[in-house]
């Protein structure tokens, strides 16, 4: 069994695209939930707020927010549904968004 | 807050005073319209011009008895989302108002047509967009399909020129009697 | 159909110009995004849960065979080769990019389209009848008026930042395919005695977290005073409607809370203040423009057309969707075709390009070259031979176009929920998708008859669940999807709101449910009484009691 740790995410839209991106260790947004940095105390969910906020300044994301997410086996997934389509694409068209983009993780919706 | 009229920054002019300031002589002030109702007997000798301030919950009714006294209509926008006061203007304009009308708090560039189109010409703006935003800003769009509205010059009503039913020949909207 | 001239081309132009300076000055860090997000959306720019959205707008639901190629193309070039009709005569894209924004709405530009006001908080894109112009019911053509009011309503400058979105509807039939009485203005028109045509006025109405019937401010208003006295309604909901809560920010709150008299007498004292103004010009430019929607040279056919019946004994399948999707054209000889998006298991709505080409194709070539979009998310040809009906069937199936369930229980009404949309607090589509898999078999869906499943993905009820004859609300419960069901919802004439039967499904759940429900009427209803009135005459009982007391 691999260890399961919960924590949270932070996500946005990439101005220019509207495309879903994630904040990684090393403070740059990537498409991939993957690369996301998972915080799992108030210091490192401020520190991305904080960051956020300079990118949102910067303008190069917009409305930033953090969700619920956990790690399995060292890949990342959004605990909620919502948050899983935006991780993924469409559950009703799987050969659209990240999913079908090879930038969706580890995780998948499955063939209806 | 720079204040824009005819395209321009302009100097202000005027005096804002509060609803217990007291009352300098040979100077235009402007008071909060509360004040000027309840001080209304001893305000109609006042020796220089008068405005007020309206908030955007002032009815136009309540205030059209004092307009042909006014030189200046100031109405807030406490948000730029907030619209009220745009219909304000045009009852203030269709009640024969001629005076300066000035819009001040949240403001963008992007909605000085419309203001002016209902009748507003002074602007109080933020520092934040340079003045050539706002002269930008104040062309986009030379064609309106609303009739009744205050036109500049290069600007023109759809509806009235395609049926040659049009007001007379666009002249600076400052001195445009309304046309609605 | 409508023609831009010279006047109506340089104010789209103009508008793309200015909203390719806003997305620059957006870009830049000139404009924050919340001073940016108003004016995005009042050019149909959304961000939604994948990326941005773009609403296109289709006038009153009517489109040339041009304009629908110039969609599919759209569809191709700068999003993923599919488009969703909306349930307000629109289509949206999924998958746009602020940067690309200026350039498709240049596009649409080209074929006299554009994304004005198709979201914020101004007057909607006008919606009307999607049989206008050829439905036997009708008196009278409403999309002159349709263009007159998207004239007058595109940038007005006193009416752009309302307290909340504002929709008006007009109809000029009798039977209410508009769903004029659950609009923010709905218009209906009447012939009086002495044949002269004038409007009933209907404000208040609306869906969303708070349904309500419209209510009749006028009987019977003159054509040429609409312009105007839809201003006076505009201008006592701008300065009187609530800003306080978005939740109570419609005119329906205000209607509701200081009573249908005291807001008419409102809008008559405003309309009474008003200047004399004389409305030659409105008279005038009305003129004008119905002369745009002149009909069609129809031919002079027999009403009976042999082809057409010896198809329907030759072609089993083409006599079910004779039956089930044409309808009664006002010429003899010709009928409506509707055109079903609602494939087996598909997602209400969406049209591929090609797909979106093929009709343009068939429209051009059989039905005086044009189109429209439905309010059920369909897409209609008005004016077809009844001698061409076969060949349109023909090239439909290979498309998967050819779905013999228009107005049948597979026909269903769905917002693009969670899947796609960042309000939603549920998925709609696969529900939909559930309930039109286990109605698969036609003759099933035939012997229960006309009923209208709507499916909704958060209770701003895009999906219209409060006036579906069966309605499907998803919400969130404590991180789950579940979903309420109503029933009695009606949007024509004699509109009702539906109501909440019991405890909510979860997703698996509902197509079960919705089975138990038709299974129930069927059982009960008395011969050829459709399931509304079924409903309307048996009450929740039975229903209930079908859903709930076995567990």
């Amino acid at each position: 069994m691999s260890e399961i740790e919960k924590g949270q995410v932070m996500t946005a839209n990439r101005l220019r695209d509207g495309e879903v991106v994630f904040l990684t260790r090393s403070g740059e947004w990537n498409e991939k939930i993957d690369e996301a940095v998972l915080a799992l105390e108030p210091q490192a969910t401020a520190a991305l707020e904080a960051r956020a906020k300079d990118d949102v300044k910067a303008t190069l994301v917009t409305g930033p927010y953090l969700f619920d997410a956990e790690r399995v086996g060292g890949k990342v997934r959004a605990l909620h549904m919502r948050e899983r389509i935006r991780t993924l694409g469409p559950t009703v068209r799987l050969d659209l968004g990240k999913q079908a983009e090879g930038t969706a993780g580890a995780f998948a919706f499955k063939e209806a | 807050m720079p204040l824009l009229k005819n395209n321009a920054f302009v100097p202000e002019s005027w005096l804002h005073l509060g609803a217990e300031d007291p009352l300098p002589e040979g100077v235009n002030v402007t008071i909060p319209f509360s004040r000027l109702k309840n001080e209304w007997e001893s305000l109609a000798n006042f020796p220089g011009q008068l405005g007020t301030v309206l908030s955007n919950t002032n009815h136009a009714e309540d205030v059209a008895h004092f307009l042909p006294h006014l030189a200046l209509v100031i109405l807030p926008f406490p948000a730029f989302v907030d619209g009220r006061a745009y219909s304000i203007a045009r009852q203030i304009r269709l009640l024969g108002y001629r005076g300066e009308l000035r819009a001040t708090g949240n403001i963008l560039p992007d909605q000085f047509q419309y203001m002016a189109q209902v009748g507003f010409n002074s602007f109080e703006v933020s520092e934040r967009f340079p003045l050539e935003i706002w002269q930008q800003a104040s062309k986009q769009m030379s064609l309106a399909y609303q009739r009744g509205l205050y036109r500049r010059v290069g600007e023109a009503e759809v509806w009235s020129e395609r049926h040659e039913e049009t007001a007379p020949e666009p002249t600076p909207w400052e001195e445009q009697p309304h046309a609605g | 159909m409508y023609r831009y001239d010279e006047f109506d081309h340089q104010f789209v132009q103009e508008r793309t110009a200015q909203f390719r300076d806003q997305a620059n000055r957006r870009l830049s860090g000139a404009l924050t995004e919340d001073e940016f997000r108003p004016l995005r959306l009042m050019n149909g720019l959304y961000l939604q849960l994948h990326a941005y959205m773009l609403r296109v707008a289709i006038p009153y639901g009517t489109l040339s065979s041009k304009q629908m190629r110039q969609l599919a193309y759209i569809a191709d070039k700068w999003d993923r080769g599919y488009g969703h009709f909306t349930t307000r005569q629109n289509i949206q894209y999924n998958w746009i990019k602020l940067e690309d924004t200026a350039d498709i709405l240049a596009a649409l530009a080209e074929v006299e389209m554009h994304a004005i006001q198709t979201s914020g908080n101004c007057i909607r894109n006008v919606t009307t009848d999607h049989w206008a112009g050829a439905a036997a019911d009708e008196i009278a053509d409403p999309r002159p008026v349709g263009e007159l009011l998207r004239q007058w309503s595109s940038l007005h400058p006193e009416f752009s930042y309302l307290p909340r979105k504002f929709k008006i509807a007009v109809t000029g039939a009798p039977n209410d395919r508009a769903a004029v009485k659950v609009h923010d203005i709905g218009l209906r028109l009447h012939k009086n005695d002495a044949g002269a045509i004038g409007w009933e006025v209907m404000v208040g109405g609306g869906q969303g977290r708070t349904p309500m019937i419209a209510v009749t401010v006028r009987d019977f208003l003159p054509e040429k005073e609409l312009v105007a006295y839809i201003e006076a309604i505009m201008r006592v909901y701008n300065l009187y409607g609530r800003r306080d809560n978005k939740y109570k920010a419609r005119i329906k709150i205000l209607v509701h809370e200081i009573g249908a008299e005291k807001f008419k007498a409102e809008v008559e004292a405003e309309y009474a203040r008003r200047p004399e103004q004389t409305t030659h010009v409105e008279e005038r430019e009305l003129q004008r423009i119905a002369d745009y929607f002149a009909p069609p040279a129809f031919e002079k056919l027999s009403r009976f057309s042999p082809t057409f019946e010896e198809a329907k004994l030759l072609h089993p399948g083409f006599a079910r969707w004779a039956r089930n999707n044409l309808a009664a054209h006002r010429v003899d000889g010709y009928t409506i075709v509707n055109i079903s998006l609602k494939p087996e298991g598909g997602i209400p709505g969406d049209a591929t390009s090609d797909q979106m080409r093929l009709m343009a194709d068939l429209a051009e070539r059989y039905s005086h070259d044009e189109l429209r979009v439905s309010h059920p998310q369909n897409i209609i040809l008005p004016h077809v031979k009844k001698d061409d009906a076969l060949a349109i069937w023909q090239a439909l199936v290979p498309a998967e176009l050819a779905t013999s369930n228009y107005g049948l229980a597979g026909d269903i009404i769905a917002c693009p929920g969670m899947d796609y949309c960042s309000l939603a607090t549920a998925r709609s589509i696969p529900i939909s998708q559930a309930i039109s898999r286990k109605f698969a078999d036609l003759d099933v869906q035939e012997k229960i008859g006309p009923v209208k499943i709507n499916i909704s993905g958060c209770i701003n009820a895009c999906g219209h669940h409060h006036v579906g004859h069966i309605g499907i609300l998803g919400l969130d419960k404590k991180g789950e999807e579940f979903y309420q069901i109503t029933l009695g919802g009606s949007s024509t004439e004699s509109a009702s709101i539906g109501s909440i039967l019991g405890p909510g499904f979860a997703g698996h759940e509902v197509a079960d449910a919705i089975e138990k429900i038709l299974t129930t009427y069927v059982n009960l209803r008395q011969p050829g009484e459709e399931f509304l009135y079924a409903y309307r005459r048996l009450g929740p009982q039975p229903f209930k009691e079908a859903l709930y007391a076995a567990a």
